[in-house]
């Protein structure tokens, strides 16, 4: 298994955010991780990533415990910019090549052109959107096992989730696994192979998204309002 | 192209390739493009084209080429049982939309000699 979730426990402070999640997910699929606000979906997020302890249970990332060698494995997007938006673009990558040994260069400064995306141009001056496509952009020019993505659609118009969507979808290799959040269902389900919902803490659902949909005849973002109906 | 999101979507996927197979667009024996290329051109995950194409060798439409990759089927009497079939499924459901409508089968005809 790639991923390997074993009772994982979550608390902040006396709350438990995460409540004795299990399950393991295989090579070569595109994971929708879904559940409303306060789920505990970035939580389990930054866990598998090492940037949170758990208080119990066990993650291994291709039979690895979290840490630096789990970390080599996975590529991560956060749903936020870290990103110092002073830097020129040419400078983030070389800052990425630097960092992530499986980093290919060539593979992102391709990616930019598409985007007409210049090495000079320096992020303060893009759009938002532009923006999370050069994070989306450097996410996917890693060689990783696991792609993990935050949210990585929030925020944006319509065309440019029909990009990034594309991009996941075209830069995803068979060995591969892509375990993404978001809200945003109906935007993402058609690429989906199986979805896990999540709520209060626990998962509900781990199933094949084209299950879901013939055994109920709906499609996910409907079965999923039904489900988590406020 | 746009898929539903309430079917199964590589089921979809299967139709629109099958009648890529009946209207010539994939001749008989010839090779049909890669996984990976069909996932691009239709924007869904490979592994969905997969599942996909395994609906396709199940109505023997396809066939595997161990090392080659995928080819429609030589035999053209297949394809042609094939669209045989799906012309059966549509006319009836068509007829059966008709008779919602109140309207029988005779009457019918003449509506299709009308719009001929």
């Amino acid at each position: 298994m790639l991923l390997e979730c074993k009772n994982v426990c979550k608390y902040y402070g006396k709350k438990e955010v995460l409540k004795d999640i299990s399950f393991s997910l295989p090579e070569g699929k595109i994971v929708g991780l879904l559940g409303k606000n306060g789920s505990g979906k970035t939580t389990l997020i930054k866990i598998i990533n090492g940037l949170l302890s758990l208080n119990s249970g066990e993650v291994f990332v291709c039979g690895k415990e979290i840490g630096v060698e789990s970390k080599k494995l996975i590529s991560y997007l956060p749903e936020r910019n870290y990103l110092n938006v002073h830097k020129k673009v040419k400078d983030v990558i070389d800052y990425f090549a630097d960092f992530y040994a499986d980093f290919d260069k060539e593979k992102a400064y391709k990616l930019l052109d598409e985007l007409k995306i210049k090495k000079e141009d320096k992020l303060s001056v893009m759009s938002k959107g532009m923006r999370e496509k050069v994070r989306l952009v450097l996410v996917m020019s890693r060689k990783a096992k696991l792609y993990i993505l935050d949210e990585p659609m929030g925020g944006v118009d319509p065309a440019t989730r029909d990009y990034i969507l594309d991009t996941i979808l075209n830069n995803f290799d068979e060995g591969a696994t892509i375990l993404m959040s978001t809200h945003l269902i109906s935007d993402i389900e058609r690429v989906l192979d199986e979805v896990i919902f999540l709520a209060d803490g626990k998962i509900m659902r781990l199933e094949s998204a084209d299950k879901l949909r013939s055994e109920t005849g709906k499609s996910i973002d409907e079965v999923f309002r039904e489900e988590f109906k406020c | 192209m746009k898929f539903s999101n309430e079917m199964p979507i590589y089921l979809q996927l299967s139709k629109v390739l099958a009648l890529n197979i009946v209207n010539g667009k994939y001749k008989a024996g010839e090779k049909i493009p890669s996984v990976r290329d069909l996932a691009n051109i239709y924007k869904v995950n490979p592994n969905t084209v997969q599942k996909a194409l395994s609906e396709l060798e199940n109505l023997n439409l396809i066939y595997t080429e161990r090392t080659n990759g995928k080819f429609v089927v030589k035999d053209y009497k297949v394809i042609k049982n094939y669209t045989i079939r799906l012309a059966n499924e549509m006319t009836l459901s068509y007829l059966e939309n008709m008779k919602e409508l109140g309207i029988e089968k005779k009457e019918t005809l003449k509506f299709i000699e009308r719009n001929e």
